[in-house]
């Protein structure tokens, strides 16, 4: 267990380091000012909070042919990790849109996807939450990471041509200009710097829930074989052992 | 081959005559179309000019909300009753009673639709049944019965089944939602096939997806 306090540590540091450089070192975005800076963060959310859906999605396949506990406890934890990254992602994105679209809102294609991902993986923990028994979780568990999964790019794609008939364009700027600007040496090497920290806390955040899955496994054996032993000892019927199980 | 036909013939065949003796879920589904319909007309407060460009909208979140109900009760009577046990012992390829249980689904559906369509053309006074929204209709629910009865296999083995189908549903049709809208609306504003059929394609594209991926996965969800 040293190596994850290890993880932890290192992914805490640098997540203090590059904020900091963000707030004191990053200079102002010319035409944006200050909010700009939501931009390390966000992005780096974003495709890494797809990274952990995807990984639900893969091992969820690998479940299905080839059953085994740790593949769902590594699937959960991926699917708990990218939902808390695509819930900043979209906090962050409106907090940026309310100053850069003159609106928190909007039916942009990105945001409304990731809305309807958080959804989801939001029904992906019901759905966990909702089943006692360990394997039938794990199943359910993969076949809905799968489906829930193959339907995003679907719904991206539906977004995509719906508002290329409706282009509804709040405020004065369009939801594509956000890129193009000349980055400043320091800026870039903040944004690669973001990217590495997230990846690290995503990385950290999901081997400390595999482990606490892996921790909440093993009590729930040591409970069942408790209270298997205490059916057994003052009376040896079958009945009452069965029903303890 | 002709042996699975008649396995999926014989799951449909039982659903549908259990649902014609007692009549209990397509009845339960039709009038709580009826009365979205009619919480749609109070909420959306309707004119003539709001009427027709919600009517695509109201029509499919009528579809999809109902068929939850229908789907709901689909496998969950099944479950209730132990029937799913028997039905899985049954010596017949699992995807036959996948496929079975999906077409009983899909025709209560449709036959919901084809008491909401009337009356929705009667209440906002001009004619839905047109063969375009038809067809989208036919494919939209198609996909939506397809992932539908999956995923109330899925609900159904789980303590809080009845809140957890469209928790898990409604986020994964949203392709269905949108698709289908954009293509009776737009076939009811009286846009040509070339700026409807990308919608039509999407609805294809989503029912060959989903269905394929349910056929896959349904004996991991059924099979203990």
């Amino acid at each position: 267990m040293k190596s994850l306090t290890w993880l932890n540590i290192a992914a805490a540091a640098l997540l203090a380091t590059s904020l900091a450089l963000v707030w004191f070192a990053a200079p102002l975005e010319a035409s944006m000012g200050a909010v700009q800076k939501i931009f390390y963060f966000h992005v780096a959310a974003a495709w890494v909070g797809m990274v952990g859906f995807l990984i639900t999605f893969v091992v969820g396949i690998i479940y299905l042919i080839r059953p085994n506990p740790k593949l769902d406890w590594l699937g959960a934890a991926t699917a708990e990790v990218g939902l808390l990254l695509s819930i900043i992602t979209t906090v962050t994105g409106s907090i940026w849109a309310r100053p850069a679209w003159n609106t928190w809102w909007t039916w942009d294609v990105r945001l409304t996807t990731y809305t309807i991902a958080i959804l989801i993986y939001v029904g992906y923990l019901f759905l966990r939450g909702a089943i006692e028994d360990p394997t039938r979780r794990a199943r359910f568990a993969a076949v809905y990471g799968v489906v829930g999964f193959i339907s995003v790019p679907l719904t991206f794609l539906s977004i995509r041509l719906w508002q290329s008939i409706h282009p509804a364009v709040i405020g004065t700027a369009t939801p594509t200009s956000q890129g193009g600007f000349d980055m400043a040496p320091i800026m870039a090497l903040i944004v690669i710097l973001a990217q590495v920290t997230t990846v690290l806390v995503f990385a950290a955040l999901t081997a400390t829930r595999y482990r606490l899955l892996e921790l909440q496994d093993q009590v729930d054996a040591q409970r069942a074989l408790a209270l298997q032993a205490e059916s057994d000892l003052p009376s040896h019927s079958p009945a009452t052992a069965s029903v303890a199980k | 081959m002709k042996r699975y036909f008649k396995v999926i013939g014989a799951v449909v065949w039982k659903d549908l005559a259990a649902e014609l003796r007692s009549r209990e879920t397509v009845s339960a589904m039709i009038v709580f179309s009826m009365l979205m319909v009619l919480v749609f007309s109070i909420a959306l407060e309707l004119n003539r000019g709001a009427r027709e460009s919600t009517a695509a909208g109201v029509l499919w979140a009528t579809a999809l909300f109902s068929g939850t109900l229908g789907l709901n009760r689909g496998l969950g009577r099944e479950q209730d009753r132990g029937t799913l046990e028997g039905l899985l012992l049954a010596p017949a390829d699992r995807s036959a009673l996948y496929f079975g249980k999906f077409l009983s689904s899909w025709v209560l559906i449709l036959a919901v639709q084809v008491v909401t369509v009337p009356v929705l053309s009667v209440l906002y006074n001009f004619n839905l049944a047109q063969p375009l929204v038809l067809l989208s209709l036919i494919l939209g629910t198609l996909g939506y019965t397809g992932v539908g009865t999956l995923l109330s296999a899925v609900s159904a083995q789980t303590r809080a089944r009845d809140v957890l189908l469209p928790i898990l549903l409604l986020p994964v049709s949203v392709p269905v939602l949108m698709a289908g809208v954009q293509s009776s609306g737009g076939a009811l504003a009286g846009e040509p096939w070339s700026e409807l059929m990308i919608w039509f394609s999407l609805l294809v594209t989503y029912d060959v997806i989903f269905l394929a991926v349910a056929v896959m996965v349904f004996e991991a969800v059924v099979g203990e």
